[in-house]
């Protein structure tokens, strides 16, 4: 066969293309839910549209099926890249974009029917969870495959991280979703009690920690640098900063079981640990807000540096913020409230969200034979209708949140409650709709970047780019 | 004398302490600073853009 001279641009323009599609319908969900908590009615109790089927749609749809899409096209893009050859198997990285599709529109039709295993994050019963096993198997064949035939001798620090993220989030995967299937579409978890919940947030915070968090540190450590034409402001600080995550983030899982039947000190150690974890998280905030140092300038006229530096501040905030409500007495007043919703939405629009649009208003040009987007002011626009968006949505939700827990909280001098919770439900209504006033935002945001890709994309070439040699000195 | 799973645990987040630690010497030794600096270069001497004609920005 004759020697290939391009990048498989293929693969990623795909996946681009549907992250964009795939977060628009996820927020698109998020938005109806949010609306559902202000008028209950709204969907005229039809079991299929309920709040209970459509909540674990959204978070699905936007963590997998949007922020899922985005880190396989984000990485295949930074990896061919930065080992100067192209993917492994063409094949290969078809079928994972295939079977990823497929996985997604399965969840979209058996979350709607009621079909779920219960647990959060990982509600998609077993055949869905066997699918996903050997899509995700192939995705690091690929991954792992192209940086073995890499050209250069080091492999840079994004395609560690996004190699940590493939590894775990493998391990994960299999080890939560170990199930008894009883059906089709019925399964039970093969861990009982305690340590079920134990394996399910060993899961799920690791899910934030290594899908939500090391992927999109992979982005970061790419797209920044490049964006702001500086390398990073540390490099041996991006070093230490993977194996500090690497070998802090597994144990801060019993944070979300405080106060449970959990043993007492295993809580202890997944609050320790989460706090030990600001420090890993700050150091890569600051690694990557720093490498703008000495080119400041830039921000004021560059959008996607706007939204990529602005991701970074969110993910400070957020990661101050995560260890502080790990701590049991915070915890005692912050959890089961809205602020833990306000908590992962600052995560997740403003961090996860955010470096994802900046990182593909990079991207899209560059995979369709053009310089820049079609129009810069509209990146502009969409950066500030999102920022103002999450920050509706953090604060009414922060207030909502603090709010419920003193209501909650509170008694009399004889001992009782001071407050059914029903005041408490009464008293968060107007956050709710400051909450949906943010979200929708948020999403309009989403349209305006729709609008903007077609236009650079209709009437532009795919073009593939060819493989360069890499430079002398590496 | 026995040797117990709780003796290996224990052992094993002693060792991983100093693997980490060993890690942090190995990142901010002194001569390896150049060649982390030359690696930090890997990402951007890379032009993506090569052989297109750069477009004026338009501010529609």
């Amino acid at each position: 066969m004759q020697e290939q001279t391009t990048y498989n641009y293929k693969v990623v323009r795909q996946f681009a293309i549907m992250t964009l599609v795939w977060g628009i319908v996820g927020m698109t969900v998020g938005v109806l839910i949010a609306a559902q908590l202000l008028w209950p009615d709204l969907t005229y109790g039809i079991p299929w549209l309920s709040y209970g089927r459509l909540r674990p749609l959204h978070t699905n749809a936007v963590i997998f099926a949007f922020g899922g899409s985005a880190l396989f096209a984000t990485s295949y893009y930074a990896v061919q890249r930065t080992c100067h050859t192209r993917l492994f198997s063409d094949a290969l990285a078809s079928f994972t974009f295939w079977g990823w599709q497929v996985i997604i529109v399965l969840a979209a039709i058996t979350l709607p029917a009621g079909i779920t295993t219960g647990k959060e994050y990982a509600e998609l019963e077993w055949p869905i969870d066997i699918l996903i096993a050997v899509v995700w198997v192939a995705y690091a064949i690929v991954f792992f495959g192209t940086i073995a035939k890499r050209k250069v001798a080091h492999i840079y620090v994004a395609n560690w991280f996004f190699g940590g993220f493939i590894l775990t989030v493998a391990l994960l995967h299999i080890v939560n979703s170990a199930e008894i299937p009883v059906t089709l579409w019925k399964s039970y978890s093969a861990y009982a009690g305690a340590q079920d919940a134990m394996v399910q947030w060993w899961y799920g915070h690791n899910a934030v920690g290594f899908f939500l968090t090391a992927g999109f540190l992979g982005m970061m450590y790419y797209f920044v640098p490049k964006q702001a034409g500086r390398p990073v402001y540390s490099y041996r600080l991006s070093v230490v900063h993977f194996w500090a995550l690497i070998f802090t983030y597994m144990w801060a899982g019993p944070h979300h079981l405080h106060y449970t039947a959990l043993p007492d000190w295993a809580q202890s150690i997944g609050m320790v640990f989460s706090l030990i974890l600001l420090a890993p998280s700050w150091g890569g905030m600051i690694n990557g807000i720093m490498t703008l140092s000495g080119a400041w300038h830039k921000l004021r006229t560059d959008p996607i540096l706007k939204f990529l530096i602005t991701s970074l501040s969110f993910y400070g905030m957020s990661t101050f913020e995560g260890p502080m409500m790990s701590i049991k007495t915070v915890n005692s007043l912050s959890h089961y409230t809205d602020w833990t919703i306000g908590h992962v939405h600052s995560g997740a629009l403003g961090w996860v969200a955010m470096i994802s649009i900046g990182s593909l208003y990079y991207l899209i040009p560059r995979l369709f034979g053009r310089t820049e987007m079609f129009s810069v002011r509209l990146i502009t626009v969409h950066f500030w209708v999102a920022t103002i968006g999450v920050v509706l949505y953090i604060a009414a939700m922060w207030i909502a949140g603090v709010m419920q827990g003193l209501m909650w909280r509170a008694v009399n001098p004889d001992g009782t409650l001071q407050y059914t919770f029903v005041e408490s439900v009464k008293s968060t209504y107007p956050f709710y709709a400051i909450r949906l006033l943010g979200g929708t935002m948020y999403l309009s945001g989403m349209f305006i970047m729709a609008y903007n890709t077609w236009k650079t994309v209709v009437g532009s070439k795919a073009v593939d780019a060819p493989v360069l040699q890499p430079a002398a000195a590496h | 004398m026995n040797i117990s799973i709780i003796d290996i645990r224990a052992w094993m987040t002693v060792l991983q302490v100093l693997v980490f630690l060993g890690i942090v010497w190995w990142a901010f030794g002194g001569s390896r600073k150049k060649r982390f600096e030359q690696d930090a270069m890997l990402a951007l001497d890379d032009d993506d853009l090569k052989g297109r004609e750069q477009e004026h920005a338009r501010h529609r």
